[in-house]
């Protein structure tokens, strides 16, 4: 069995974001850049699957959509353990844009489990992933925080609204994973690091493909009003500023 | 031409989130000149569908049948995009729920429609078609244009208050058979949280972190919350130890909550935790550190020790609910 792990780059999630002039961008300047933190729960997950021989998974791919200047995050997946990694040259914030590319490298490569994070932390979007499986006309499980296999099927646990269900789907089929997945993410070894420097990243260039949304404009949100201190000794006047101030109790 | 909304049911019943979402697309359609069909699927009694008509839909499509009690996103989205192209829809709304998420991408690749996802206010223009939503985790906002025919808007939870209005909609039987109407996934188990107030639901959530200390801390923080009639949450440290369960991490990759009330104890208040929570309307902290960021998130504050004042606060608040 192949695995997908489709990565996005998004600036650490720790950074104070600004804005770069015109406001249509952030400022990059300074920014690291990570992969985006539920990408890295499903690669995380891809590794714990393949350590595991008798799961039958042989592989594990990561796929990008991004300019060259995004090759170190795919190198870093490939120190933390991926077998291969693709990159289709080009740059888009629209979301069926990016999902028609990796569509296309699924049909040409060929996976039995495609693994996308739910969402990542710059456009928020959660759309990636559902869009390539429909892309592909396959099935897809989202919200998923669990993922086994017995007897070469993949039995998956995803959260529904209001409670959690155990589900099987035919392969393949696009698991959108979240917290809980997976524990702690890996750190690359000394010898993940070296290997990776020799192996080869993968370039298709993009598909002729329209897209549905642009950003205009940026803005940063309202600044909060000062905090109100009131003495810990009298927490009832809490109670009483959120019942007739706030008016939210 | 009108406006499509998808309002999903538990067991049948509508919860407010349906009603938000119905009462936000009769506002998008009051600004495009037009009117709502809500689309229902499974089994709901006549009566409990009357309901969307009372927050502005006109006209209800309901797709019964045994084989939706399964969330199968597949055959969810035909049934919403042949709906959609029934009725001639131009614009789509869906909650941003799990549901949600799992839905409108694939209508929108089967309608080739742009989706602004996770929208908290109406549309700023209708041409071009250009909405607000939140993006870098809370760190900024957009303005999206969609400039697709077709647009799909997913509604973030508790942002759009619901609005009732006295009003008869049409219940139309549609029936969707076939293939394409058949999903794929096999249910093999299911839990169903009961008895608790859903975090993503509560208007007031009560939420610990790391400087609770200990699981053992957590009494009259739940005591609180169930005086306040809300939910309890936590900060990502706390899950991580298992002090708490995994569903109650709100933050950046945890539950994005958007409560009337939060109240986050013992919190530090880091980037990752405010991306989840940000969108409150009203924060209150209570930490010992005065310096703590979560103080320049809250409008209420209190320094001190959540396990002397959490008790205080708890009986002021059976004070005034007496």
């Amino acid at each position: 069995m192949k695995i997908l792990v489709c990565i996005s780059n998004v600036p650490d999630t720790t950074t104070k974001i600004k804005l770069a002039e015109g406001n249509s961008t952030i400022d990059a300047a300074g920014i690291q850049w990570v992969i985006n933190p539920w990408d890295e729960l499903s690669l995380t997950k891809a590794l714990e699957l393949r350590d595991d021989a008798a799961t039958g998974i042989k592989s594990i791919t990561v796929a990008h959509v991004g300019p060259a200047s995004s090759e170190p995050v795919m190198r870093k997946a490939l120190a933390i353990g991926a077998d291969d990694a693709i990159r289709v040259n080009a740059d888009s914030s629209d979301a069926y844009y990016v999902a028609a590319q990796l569509a296309e490298v699924i049909k040409k490569e060929q996976f039995d489990l495609i693994l996308c994070g739910i969402e990542s932390s710059d456009y928020n979007g959660s759309l990636v992933g559902g869009m390539i499986s429909e892309f592909l006309g396959i099935p897809s499980a989202s919200a998923v925080s669990g993922i086994k296999m017995e007897n070469g099927i993949p039995i998956i646990t995803r959260d529904i609204d209001g409670g959690k269900e155990l589900i099987e789907l035919p392969v393949p089929f696009v698991a959108i994973v979240q917290k809980g997945i997976a524990k702690e993410p890996r750190i690359a070894s000394m010898r993940g690091i070296m290997l990776a420097r020799t192996k080869q990243i993968k370039v298709y260039e993009p598909l002729a493909v329209e897209t549905l949304t642009n950003i205009l404009i940026l803005e940063k949100p309202a600044p909060r009003s000062a905090c109100r201190f009131i003495d810990a000794e009298n927490p009832g006047e809490l109670i009483d500023l959120l019942r007739n101030e706030a008016k939210v109790i | 031409m009108s406006v499509l909304v998808y309002t999903e049911n538990w067991d049948g019943k509508f919860k407010k989130l349906s009603f938000e979402l119905v009462s936000y697309a009769s506002a998008v359609a009051k600004m495009a000149g037009t009117s709502v069909t809500a689309v229902s699927i499974g089994k709901v009694e006549e009566s409990e569908l009357k309901k969307l008509g009372n927050y502005g839909a006109q006209k209800i499509l309901c797709a019964e049948g045994d084989q939706f009690t399964v969330l199968d996103s597949q055959a969810y989205a035909a049934i919403i995009s042949e709906a959609a192209l029934k009725e001639e829809a131009k614009i789509i709304v869906i909650s941003n729920n799990n549901t949600g998420k799992a839905v409108a991408p694939r209508l929108s690749v089967r309608l080739k429609a742009g989706v602004g996802s996770g929208v908290s206010k109406l549309p700023l223009n209708l041409n071009p078609f250009t909405v607000y939503k939140r993006t870098y985790s809370g760190n900024a906002f957009a303005h999206v244009v969609i400039k697709s025919d077709i647009k799909i808007l997913t509604l973030a939870q508790n942002s759009f208050d619901p609005a009732e209005t006295p009003n008869n909609a049409v219940i139309e039987k549609f029936e969707v058979t076939g293939e394409n109407f058949t999903g794929r996934t096999k249910r093999m188990d299911i839990q169903k949280q009961s008895g608790k107030i859903l975090l993503t639901d509560a208007d007031i959530v009560v939420s610990g972190g790391r400087g609770m200390k200990s699981s053992d801390n957590w009494a009259p923080l739940v005591e609180l919350a169930s005086a306040l009639g809300g939910a309890t949450a936590c900060s990502r440290p706390v899950s991580d130890e298992g002090w708490r369960p995994n569903e109650e991490h709100t933050g950046q990759t945890g539950k994005i909550i958007a409560p009337n009330l939060y109240i986050a104890v013992g919190i530090s208040g880091a980037t990752q935790h405010l991306a989840g929570i940000s969108s409150s309307k009203y924060i209150v902290a209570i930490n010992t550190d005065k310096d703590a960021p979560i103080f320049e998130a809250a409008q209420y504050g209190i320094v001190g020790d959540a396990m002397k004042v959490l008790p205080k606060l708890v009986a002021a608040v059976k004070e005034i609910k007496k």
